[in-house]
């Protein structure tokens, strides 16, 4: 998309954020910055708000306190502006399922105010193999195919910026990755990634940068090839024990 | 200002489709309008003076009961697979998000009155077919659809939101239901617009202050 | 832990009700025995001097619902929330109130417990959605959604009442009426009109200690909330 404040400062930037549901702390004054088309891996254990974190960052929950700039641009003022330049895949698939493919693309295209929409749906059906199953409706699809479906909607408008939350469910875990491999790059470079997930070996595998969330902040955080995967899974037990 | 109508009518084009394949809203409007109105008859007796005494309010009533579960299934659709979530990240206004919504709902009701009305006017014996009338039926049906957006889109976040939507939405919604009941009756009986305006005021009124509070009230509700 | 502002606080409340509740039974002796029976509505007028009271506290209620609700959704203070569900509690209890004595004036003196009067009715409306206001409140999925729906309700609510008010004026002038609305009830003499005055600020009292007692209670059960979080 256009109108990015690209490469100005960082993709994504949080100060001390805060967020609370009563009087259930879940973020406390984090910080953290993302580099432009880096892949950044949050790991966390349930509960320790991870999803909190994304849905902050992706204009979907409205902190409690802090500063939140992504792509630039100040989350307090320009949520629009940010939406356009994010991509969000979640847990849930965020499509109609009686609805098929191609109706969710393409009502997600109008909403995004995208040129050309046929056009881009085939596009992006290309990119994650679904060309065949567009006319299918989500609910009579496979849950592999289903997942690819909502990775295209998350892409359709080539955001440079994409939050993956938790986005395995059980699939087929070589095709999944070798998936975020082609959703890697967009038309203008490299997208900045930033997933959070529980799975130790998918995250080493995937991300350039490691981080923990814990107890409400980022408590590690290191370039993978820092990183020995033994040693951290030690290091990521023992966090996850002090948070209990 | 164009891009928000754009909006409003892709939001409406798609609640159409659901609606299209599941047809879950209309038949349940219309369905349960039914049979609210077999169970009056039973109620009132069926003698023919009767029928057209009890008319206006069998007919508003079993609408209005009817319409709250239509919104009952407003929001649910949305809730399918989390796609609020996919709507809330589209970078468009949470205004136009509403008004979209609202659309939908006014289009359903006036979809299951355009079956209903003359299956009433059938089984009463009267002609509903006036013109004062049906403009009674399109300012009811505003303001039902506009506030009802409303307190749809709280009530699917709640327990039991079968329950909730009608304990919050219908004492709220009375002066439409006692406008729309008089004005017909009124009108039923023969008289004009000077017998029916004073209902049909209330009714704009209602309509008016909802259609400018209720968008307000709405970004707070869906913004979490 | 209890701090000396609270402990302050609490010595006044002590002091308001003990003030409050005296007036409340000199309230009772110039209603019951002091001021002359009405010559033609008897004995049962006397409760017009609860009954009006009830309602002028009960809109109060109402009111300062509508203003906390907005306050909330403003600056989402708790401090707000506090004020419009202990109003909101306060207002339904005396809506009850208003109600039952409204129900006991209507028997003797129109011969039917109920007679749908446009006062009568949009009370038993408000009181529904109060009701409903309170009810929300536990059906949320959360604390703080549950004061934001409850804030919504309460400022649609509060809105929503004058046209309650006049659509069933206009419905009721149109259907035939049964008995005498209660706006024909005779001259007051100046006694009278001087309890009135008396009984509805000593009721005023009785409603804030109630408000702020209710506030402050809550303040505690959010504190409860608080250590019960930190303690799991």
């Amino acid at each position: 998309m256009s109108n990015t404040n690209n490469n100005v400062g960082f993709a994504i930037e949080a100060k001390r954020l805060r967020k609370s549901f009563g009087s259930n702390l879940v973020l406390n004054e984090l910080d953290m910055s993302v580099d432009w088309g880096s892949f950044t891996v949050i790991f966390g254990s349930n509960g320790s708000g991870k999803s909190t974190l994304v849905n902050n960052l992706a204009t979907i929950s409205t902190p409690t306190s802090g500063e939140i700039y992504v792509a630039g641009f100040d989350i307090k003022k320009e949520k629009a502006l940010i939406r356009k330049n994010i991509g969000v895949v979640t847990h849930e698939l965020l499509l109609y399922s009686d609805l098929t493919a191609y109706e969710n693309l393409f009502f997600y295209g109008k909403m995004f105010n995208l040129p050309d929409i046929e056009h881009k749906i085939e596009l992006t059906a290309e990119i994650t193999g679904a060309k065949d199953y567009l006319r299918k409706k989500i609910k009579h699809m496979s849950h592999g195919m289903q997942k690819r479906i909502a990775i295209g909607r998350a892409i359709l408008h080539d955001p440079p910026i994409l939050f993956l939350d938790e986005p395995e469910s059980g699939l087929d875990q070589e095709a999944l990755e070798r998936l975020y491999e082609m959703i890697r790059s967009g038309q203008n470079g490299k997208r900045t990634i930033l997933m959070t997930t529980h799975n130790i070996d998918r995250g080493l595998e995937m991300g350039d940068r490691v981080t923990v969330l814990s107890k409400g902040k980022i408590s590690y955080d290191k370039k993978r090839v820092d990183i020995n995967r033994d040693v951290f899974e030690g290091d990521y037990i023992s966090l996850r024990q002090s948070q209990l | 200002m164009k891009r928000s109508l754009v909006v409003v009518r892709t939001i409406l084009w798609k609640d159409l489709l659901l609606e299209l394949k599941s047809k879950d809203v209309i038949i349940s409007i219309v369905s349960f309008a039914m049979l609210a109105l077999v169970i009056f008859n039973f109620a009132f007796g069926s003698s023919s003076q009767l029928a057209s005494l009890i008319a206006p309010g069998a007919i508003w009533v079993s609408i209005t009961f009817a319409g709250v579960i239509g919104l009952n299934r407003l929001f649910v659709i949305e809730h399918d697979q989390g796609s609020i979530i996919g709507l809330l990240l589209t970078p468009v206004s949470r205004d136009s998000i509403y008004f979209g919504k609202m659309l939908s709902m006014f289009v359903f009701l006036t979809i299951s009155e355009i079956i209903l009305l003359p299956i009433y006017a059938i089984l009463f014996n009267t002609s509903i077919i006036h013109p004062l009338f049906l403009l009674i039926v399109a300012l009811g049906t505003i303001g039902f659809a506009s506030l009802g957006t409303l307190f749809s889109a709280m009530a699917v976040n709640t327990r039991s939101r079968e329950i909730m939507l009608p304990v919050m939405f219908l004492p709220i919604v009375m002066p439409i239901l006692i406008g729309s009941v008089v004005a017909s009756a009124n009108i039923l009986d023969g008289g004009g617009w000077s017998d029916a305006s004073r209902g049909i005021h209330i009714i704009i009124v209602f309509d008016v202050l909802s259609l400018i509070v209720s968008p307000l009230l709405f970004e707070q509700i869906i913004q979490e | 832990m209890i701090s000396m502002r609270d402990k302050n606080l609490g010595t006044i409340r002590k002091l308001f009700l003990a003030i409050g509740g005296s007036a409340m039974v000199l309230n009772m002796y110039l209603i019951f025995m002091w001021v002359p029976t009405e010559k033609n509505l008897g004995i049962i007028q006397r409760i017009f001097y609860l009954h009006v009271p009830t309602a002028w506290v009960a809109f109060i209620a109402f009111f300062l619902v509508l203003i906390g609700s907005t306050g909330y959704l403003i600056k989402k203070s708790k401090l707000w929330d506090r004020l419009a569900l202990a109003s909101a509690e306060v207002g339904v209890l005396f809506t009850t109130v208003l109600i039952v004595t409204g129900v006991m004036w209507a028997k003797p003196v129109w011969g039917v417990w109920w007679n749908w009067d446009p006062r009568l009715t949009t009370s038993l409306i408000l009181w529904l959605i109060y009701l409903a206001y309170l009810m929300l409140r536990s059906y949320a999925p959360s604390p703080e959604q549950g004061a934001k729906y409850a804030a919504i309700l309460g400022i649609v609510g509060f809105l929503d009442v004058p046209i309650v008010y006049f659509s069933i004026k206009w419905w009721r002038t149109l259907h035939p009426q049964a008995v005498i609305g209660p706006g024909s009830t005779g001259e007051l003499d100046s006694s009278m009109r001087l309890l009135l005055l008396i009984s509805t600020a000593i009721f005023t009292i009785l409603f804030v200690h109630l408000l702020t007692t209710r506030m402050s209670l809550r303040k505690m059960e959010e504190r409860l909330e608080e250590a019960n979080h930190i303690v799991s």
